[in-house]
């Protein structure tokens, strides 16, 4: 097999308030022997909030960070289901619509770029399962994680609406997808099996809907947590920030005490993969995790 | 391979009238292929128990009666094929009505909450019409085609039950009362556009309590895709002026703010610019964990500091703003 390259979109979150997302994925890329480019280019997709505000200025900028991926004739990945579904949602608007691709080109033409639909956008969870294999990724253990029971959190806007994402997440049912679940099984833990993995964690109404919001999430957690998952798995940052940050809050919302640990997909299969304790950032969790790097041993 | 397959199906059973606690019964059958849910409903009633209560009516997908949850994804029985159901969920089948907690008998469910947020945004055409008209109201291609699908909702709850946040917040009124809301206010023979949106923008039961999860696109019988007309909603709101400012439009709004000084969101920034300095002490407690955790710096909020990363050819990105934002909040 020929080396896999990716366009790499890393979203805000990455940048920012969960820096050990990006430092965890480009360790596994390097593990795996995956290039990755970082589109430096790249802006906010709009976190469906933008598109709230103004769908059309919205499209307009994800048509612009495709645009710098199919510059490098690459795959677009994404580490952010938030970010993969705003960038896959402008993507198909445009390829079905040529009128809008039209209007969206013209405002491009401004600045020099040109939309043409050349580039697939990705998840990374996909990238490793569907490009990589999971045969390949099983051989690379170094740090079985059969320690642990592991509730995967699917996190929405990877699986639904399934048919904008059936092409790029190898048709996973959103009823009953499975994917991390072959994933965590591929790293030797135990996969946790329960009705909230493929629920709401309620982040995009935190501030407006804060009742909602925790409620959605703690439901989920406590699901996981009576299915005695010792931790979370999300490929999502935004469902592992809501999970994360106000498990105390979100605690006393619903009359639980909550204490799990949320990771991020990469840092799992850091994790497993051997990669050191700085790659994997679980210092940078509210939820103390960085015991778990050493329980994995 | 054979046409048929031997399963059991479990289905719930509860009386509200006589019963405390629902419970779940196993009915075993022989399911051709070309049988639908509700032919598998019809046969659990004429064959083991004439009991079992299920609302059916058309048997053509259109009035909309024979919504129920199989496995917990909501089907309309009438057009779902059971052996593809079959197939996704390893044989094993759970029949469950749309929703548990309103459950009258077996399938049927009080869907009393449902017409009320429906007939709440007049899901019809208000307008003072002639009573002795010379011509029709015409609506040309172009204006139909603006009603897009929405028209072809036939309130089979499926979305409405599927929607996490109708099972939490009472006041929402949830995505088929947003696609009604919508497909009127886009009719052009309608006068109540600004009220029906005025009620959308409300907190609590308004559009910006969704919480997009895209479970209603996902759910829709008739594929209309609810959260699509969601966000037309959201936009409509900004368009037509009647976006109030507060914390949800405010939100949605920041991001151009933030994407205009870094390309990235500002994560910080949007927090304070959409809460207000004055609602900044709900936030502390979290901005300190996270400060602790090093995800964000005590810095962060300040307005003279900028720790946010920047994209490159941020130039680019300020100019698509320029000529491309459409509207105002």
């Amino acid at each position: 097999m020929s080396k896999l390259k990716y366009a790499l979109f890393t979203g805000c979150t990455a940048k920012q308030s969960t820096p050990e997302l990006l430092s965890s994925t480009l360790a596994v890329a390097e593990k795996l022997g995956i290039e990755i480019v970082i589109l430096e280019e790249a802006s906010c997709c709009g976190a469906s909030h933008l598109q709230d505000f103004d769908e059309f200025l919205a499209h307009v900028l994800n048509a612009r960070n495709i645009c710098y991926a199919e510059k490098l004739g690459l795959t677009m990945i994404t580490i952010c289901n938030t970010c993969q579904l705003n960038s896959a949602m402008t993507k198909h608007a445009l390829d079905t619509n040529p009128e809008l691709k039209a209007k969206v080109n013209e405002k491009l033409a401004e600045v020099g770029l040109e939309y043409k639909g050349t580039s697939e956008i990705k998840h990374f969870l996909y990238a490793l399962i569907e490009d990589y294999g999971l045969d390949k990724i099983k051989d690379k253990v170094e740090v079985p994680l059969s320690n642990f029971n592991i509730a995967p959190f699917y996190g929405c806007h990877n699986i639904r609406p399934s048919e904008l994402h059936h092409s790029s997440n190898g048709g996973e049912n959103p009823y009953v997808p499975t994917s991390l679940d072959d994933l965590i099984d591929a790293l030797e833990g135990h996969p946790v099996d329960y009705d909230h993995k493929n629920k709401c964690c309620g982040f995009h109404v935190e501030l407006q809907a804060n009742h909602t919001s925790e409620v959605l999430s703690g439901n989920a957690m406590v699901d996981a947590i009576d299915n005695n998952a010792d931790l979370m798995v999300t490929p999502c940052p935004l469902c592992h920030l809501k999970m994360d940050t106000y498990q105390d809050s979100t605690g006393k919302v619903i009359g639980r005490d909550i204490e799990l640990p949320v990771l991020h997909m990469p840092q799992m299969v850091a994790l497993a993969l051997g990669c050191s304790e700085k790659e994997i950032g679980l210092n940078f969790h509210v939820q103390k995790a960085t015991q778990l790097f050493d329980e994995a041993r | 391979m054979s046409d048929t397959r031997k399963v059991t199906i479990k289905a719930f059973r509860f009386n509200a009238e006589t019963d405390y606690l629902p419970s779940y019964k196993d009915y075993e059958m022989e399911v051709g292929k070309d049988e639908l849910i509700l032919d598998l409903l019809n046969r659990i009633k004429w064959e083991h128990d004439g009991s079992f209560s299920y609302r059916r009516s058309c048997r053509h997908g259109i009035c909309g009666a024979c919504g129920i949850k199989v496995n917990g994804k909501p089907v309309l029985s009438c057009k779902q094929n059971a052996m593809e159901l079959l197939d996704m969920f390893n044989n094993e089948l759970v029949f469950e009505p749309q929703s548990k907690k309103r459950a009258i008998k077996d399938m049927i469910i009080d869907k009393k909450d449902f017409w009320d947020k429906h007939a709440a945004v007049k899901p019809y055409v208000e307008a003072e019409v002639d009573p002795h008209p010379e011509h029709e109201t015409k609506q040309s291609i172009e204006e139909f085609n603006k009603i897009l699908d929405a028209d072809l909702c036939i309130q089979c709850g499926s979305c409405h039950y599927a929607c996490p946040v109708v099972e939490v917040n009472e006041e929402y009124f949830g995505p088929a009362a947003f696609v009604a809301a919508y497909r009127f206010s886009v009719d052009t023979r309608d006068n109540a556009g600004i009220e029906r949106l005025e009620a959308t923008a409300e907190r609590g039961q308004g559009v910006w309590d969704c919480v997009k999860c895209y479970e209603c696109a996902e759910a829709c019988p008739k594929e209309i895709n609810p959260i699509e007309k969601i966000t037309k909603l959201h936009n409509m709101q900004f368009e037509q002026g009647v976006a109030q400012s507060n914390v949800a439009t405010r939100h949605a709004e920041g991001f151009v703010r933030s994407i205009q000084k870094h390309g990235f969101l500002d994560e910080a920034d949007i927090v304070v610019y959409s809460e207000g300095y004055l609602n900044m002490h709900k936030h502390i407690k979290t901005a300190i964990k996270m400060a602790m955790a090093g995800k964000i710096h005590f810095t962060d909020a300040l307005p003279w500091v900028d720790n946010v990363p920047k994209s490159k050819n941020l130039d680019e990105i300020q100019k698509l703003i320029e000529i491309s934002m459409t509207n105002k909040l």
